[in-house]
């Protein structure tokens, strides 16, 4: 099983590879090959857990609880296909975004030590290992967010350090709590020993500091104000690949961390997560519904689906997080597909901003299917895959009596649908104003689409196969609630 | 000695979120080194403190209840290094930032806001 490594080693050698590479034009073909390598691991691992189940490798031969162990579970497996099947698509997408000059020459460099980052958060089944990789995300995230240097970049690079730095901290200090308590940092031990706790006030402390820290990694209500301040001001292929996978690996250590030992005094924490969850879904979305540039309103409404995801979570039946697995899935793809879309928007029109666009839709039919497709994804449309993952989230909120988060989520799809309409109406089907004029760019060609179009496909495949889909969540779900697979796999049966 | 370190932890987080709610950026930068310091105290106390019993084991049997515990002093150590990359990063942003804009002052950087 040394293959579940693999996901973290082969970003790695990439890595070292490009420290050498100078020409931005070799590192692109770079990117686009080892993404598409991440891609056949990640789906060949997904192909063992689900034959084989819980797969564990204890590094350096240091067996549980004492040394780091990886584990991939289902849900690991699913998240780290997803992830590398977005990275393939942005990392073509780069080709033509990504410029040729001195300044993004190591974008290839940070966006694999990135996807290290990430893949190590989905595999590591070790507490202070997910905060390593946590921070190694964030290096990254800090230096492909400022790539370019403008005087907005920055700004926006500050804004998003400084929260993520505390957002950090406060991981740190609940992990250094944790250990006090527990005296251990294997994630499976410490479910072994949180499940029989009955003390609940005492773990408080530590799961709050952990709900504060992965609130602001993921954007829940009272503590996303740095996503909207710094998303929109990056280059649009790292606003893509932020806006797919980075709140979303916050969602995942939500969903790891609060099925697996964070388990004691329920129903204070499914309260406040279904609390806060409903307050993330109103605010984003009626944010998102005043603004006029594109980036903004699908910033905004990257929060708003986050609170989806976490109501997925705080229902806390089978059903539920099976319904937030799916919903996270058909998020990652339709909202990086919608964030290249409007890359591509303003490719054609030089601008962001939905005032001065038009006439989309009589110019580019294709690029108006392929915005629409996401953007009903996002809306829940069916056939497409939005439609199924609201409404196994909205049965299952039925189903154990949680009426008012279910309205409000509900509501919420409406104002979901009004920002994509005006996206729609004011980008494609409104003439371009008259007044504006559009620095001359030289026609696109066919496979500045092609990302897009792989995205596109990914969002209609998974609502016309959402049967079989739903039965991988199912199964990932299975595991989460019932976490003793997970813990016997990783600790054996002996270990107290 | 514990309790000392504890109102020390205590000190410095005060003084951690003092500077951070100040309105100059590079005050932000020394508050989040005294927090994080702050924090790497906590963790390096969380097994408790062992007066010069270090975790070496020659040969024979050793009673583990007796040594200090290495594992949080490990941790401690990564977490600081880790600290001083970022430090060097933030100080990095922040000069350029000030050289690209001549700001210090987190009221005038309102731009990326709503």
């Amino acid at each position: 099983m040394t293959e579940i490594v693999l996901p973290i080693l082969l970003p790695f050698a990439l890595i070292i590879l490009l420290v050498f590479i100078r020409k931005v034009n070799y590192a692109k073909w770079i990117g686009i090959i080892g993404s598409a390598l991440i891609a056949i691991v990640a789906i060949y691992i997904f192909i063992n857990t689900l034959n084989n189940g819980v797969l564990v490798l204890y590094v350096g031969g240091w067996k549980a609880p004492y040394g780091i162990t990886l584990v991939v579970d289902m849900l690991s497996g699913i998240m780290l296909v997803v992830t590398s099947f977005l990275v393939l698509s942005i990392s073509i997408y780069a080709y033509h975004f990504i410029k040729n000059n001195k300044q993004f020459s190591r974008f290839f460099l940070f966006f694999f030590a990135l996807i290290m980052g990430v893949n190590g958060t989905f595999v590591t089944g070790d507490i202070f290992n997910f905060y390593v990789w946590l921070e190694v995300i964030m290096l990254s995230s800090f230096v492909l967010i400022t790539m370019g240097s403008e005087k907005k970049q920055l700004e926006g690079g500050i804004k998003y350090m400084a929260l993520n730095l505390i957002a950090s901290l406060f991981f740190l200090a609940g992990i250094g709590l944790l250990y006090g308590k527990t005296g251990t940092l294997n994630m499976a031990h410490l479910a072994k020993i949180l499940t029989n706790d009955q003390q609940s006030l005492f773990m408080n402390t530590s799961a709050m500091l952990f709900f504060i820290a992965l609130g602001i990694k993921a954007a829940i209500f009272p503590l996303f104000f740095w996503l909207p301040a710094s998303y929109h001001t990056a280059n649009i292929t790292v606003t893509s690949l932020f806006a797919g996978i980075l709140t979303k690996v916050g969602v995942y250590a939500f969903i790891r961390l609060f099925t697996l030992f964070f388990v004691q005094d329920a129903y204070f924490w499914h309260n406040l997560l279904l609390i806060s969850a409903g307050f993330t879904m109103v605010i984003g979305g009626m944010a998102a519904s005043i603004q006029y540039d594109v980036r903004r309103i699908l910033s905004y409404h990257i929060i708003s689906q986050i609170g989806y995801m976490i109501m997925g979570l705080g229902i806390y039946t089978p059903l539920a997080i099976a319904g937030a697995i799916f919903f996270t899935v058909h998020n990652m793809i339709a909202k990086t597909n919608t964030f290249l879309v409007s890359g591509i928007m303003n490719k054609l029109k030089g601008t962001f901003d939905l005032k001065s666009m038009g006439s989309l839709l009589k110019e580019q039919p294709l690029l108006a299917v392929l915005f629409i497709i996401p953007a009903f994804a996002l809306a829940g449309i069916p056939p497409l895959s939005g439609f199924f993952a609201k409404f196994i989230l909205i049965k299952s909120g039925i189903e154990d009596g949680h009426y008012v988060i279910i309205a409000i989520a509900v509501l919420t799809s409406l104002l979901t649908l009004y920002s994509m309409i005006k996206i729609w109406s004011e980008a494609f089907l409104k003439k371009q104003p008259d007044d504006i004029t559009i620095p001359n760019s030289k026609p696109i060609r066919f496979t500045v689409f092609i990302p897009s179009i792989m995205l596109a496909l990914g969002s209609v495949l998974l609502g016309v196969f959402a049967a079989s889909f739903f039965d991988l969540t199912m199964e990932a779900a299975r595991q989460l609630m019932e976490p003793s697979e997970y813990i016997n796999a990783v600790l054996g049966a002996d270990v107290k | 000695m514990e309790i000392l370190l504890v109102a020390l932890i205590g000190l410095l987080y005060a003084g951690g979120v003092y500077l951070i709610l100040r309105r100059s950026l590079l005050k932000f930068i020394i508050g989040i080194i005294f927090l994080s310091n702050a924090t790497n105290l906590l963790v390096f106390i969380s097994a408790g403190i062992v007066h010069g019993k270090p975790a070496f084991v020659t040969g024979g049997d050793a009673d583990p209840s007796s040594m200090a515990d290495p594992l949080p002093q490990a941790l401690v150590l990564t977490a600081i290094v880790i600290g001083f990359g970022i430090v060097i990063f933030t100080l990095a942003l922040k000069s350029k930032f000030y050289s690209v804009t001549d700001k210090d002052d987190s009221d005038e950087i309102k731009e990326t806001d709503i």
